[in-house]
């Protein structure tokens, strides 16, 4: 495991991923290599814990793009939690909240995936 | 009185681009910005020197500068790369990304533009310098 990536477990077959630090285009490519790795194995939900990432960049947040286009192939969803507020704004100016969503608290987005 | 001012050299190296967020949040936190703004700047910065590390086509360093006014912090991000010409960069829109071969990156200029307050590009075959202000709200 990265050092990005602190931990990951599962809970109502969702696979929950908790980052720590900065999501560069390392810590994006960590994420979406879980993601494609449980996704060839079946699953399908991702929630993403960020309270440990304060910093992102638009190259970190453009693979999260690719790996909302890839679950789209399978009917999947991706969600977002313990956002800071200026990750909150990067991801409404490039528009990740169309197509995935944020939520205000783990049990919150385990219940609303 | 000369208005005071920080000036940083970065070299083209991976993740730079947080010593600079690190002294924009010294400066904000000296200016009383609010978390929101300095969020802002930082995330504004990081667009900047990554644009001016990526595309730039040198290996120069890039310069920051911050001016400290009364209402207002500008930073300016200066490289001595090859140019680029803004007319040509396109807005990107992420319903033209997602289920297409379109590339999902490309961000910098649009974020730059949303998170500050006012952005000028001066760009030839020198250099670019990329001005972004943004206004103090107390």
């Amino acid at each position: 495991m990265s050092g990005f990536i602190k931990s990951t477990k599962e809970a109502n077959q969702i696979v929950i991923i908790e980052t720590d630090g900065y999501l560069n285009n390392e810590g994006g490519e960590a994420i979406s290599a879980i993601c494609y790795e449980k996704m060839s194995s079946g699953q399908n939900k991702f929630l993403i814990n960020m309270a440990g990432t304060k910093v992102v960049n638009s190259i970190g947040v453009s693979i999260l793009i690719e790996i909302i286009e890839k679950l789209q192939e399978v009917d999947g969803k991706i969600g977002y939690y313990n956002l800071a507020p200026i990750v909150s704004k990067t991801f409404n100016i490039m528009g990740l909240t169309k197509y995935s969503t944020v939520f205000e608290s783990e049990e919150a987005a385990v219940s609303g995936l | 009185m000369k208005k005071p001012s920080v000036e940083l050299k970065l070299p083209i190296i991976p993740n730079m681009e947080l010593i600079a967020t690190q002294t924009a949040e010294v400066i904000a936190r000296h200016m009383n910005l609010n978390d929101d703004q300095s969020g802002e700047i930082s995330m504004a910065l990081i667009e900047a020197c990554i644009n001016a590390f990526e595309h730039s086509k040198s290996d120069s360093n890039v310069f920051i500068h911050f001016l400290i006014e009364e209402d207002s912090l500008v930073v300016k991000v200066i490289d001595q790369g090859v140019g680029f010409d803004k007319t040509k960069v396109e807005i990107p829109k992420i319903e033209n990304k997602i289920g297409k071969d379109e590339r999902k990156r490309g961000w910098g200029l649009q974020l730059i533009q949303e998170l500050m307050d006012s952005v000028e590009f001066e760009s030839s075959s020198d250099g670019t310098t990329v001005t972004m202000k943004k206004n103090i709200k107390h």
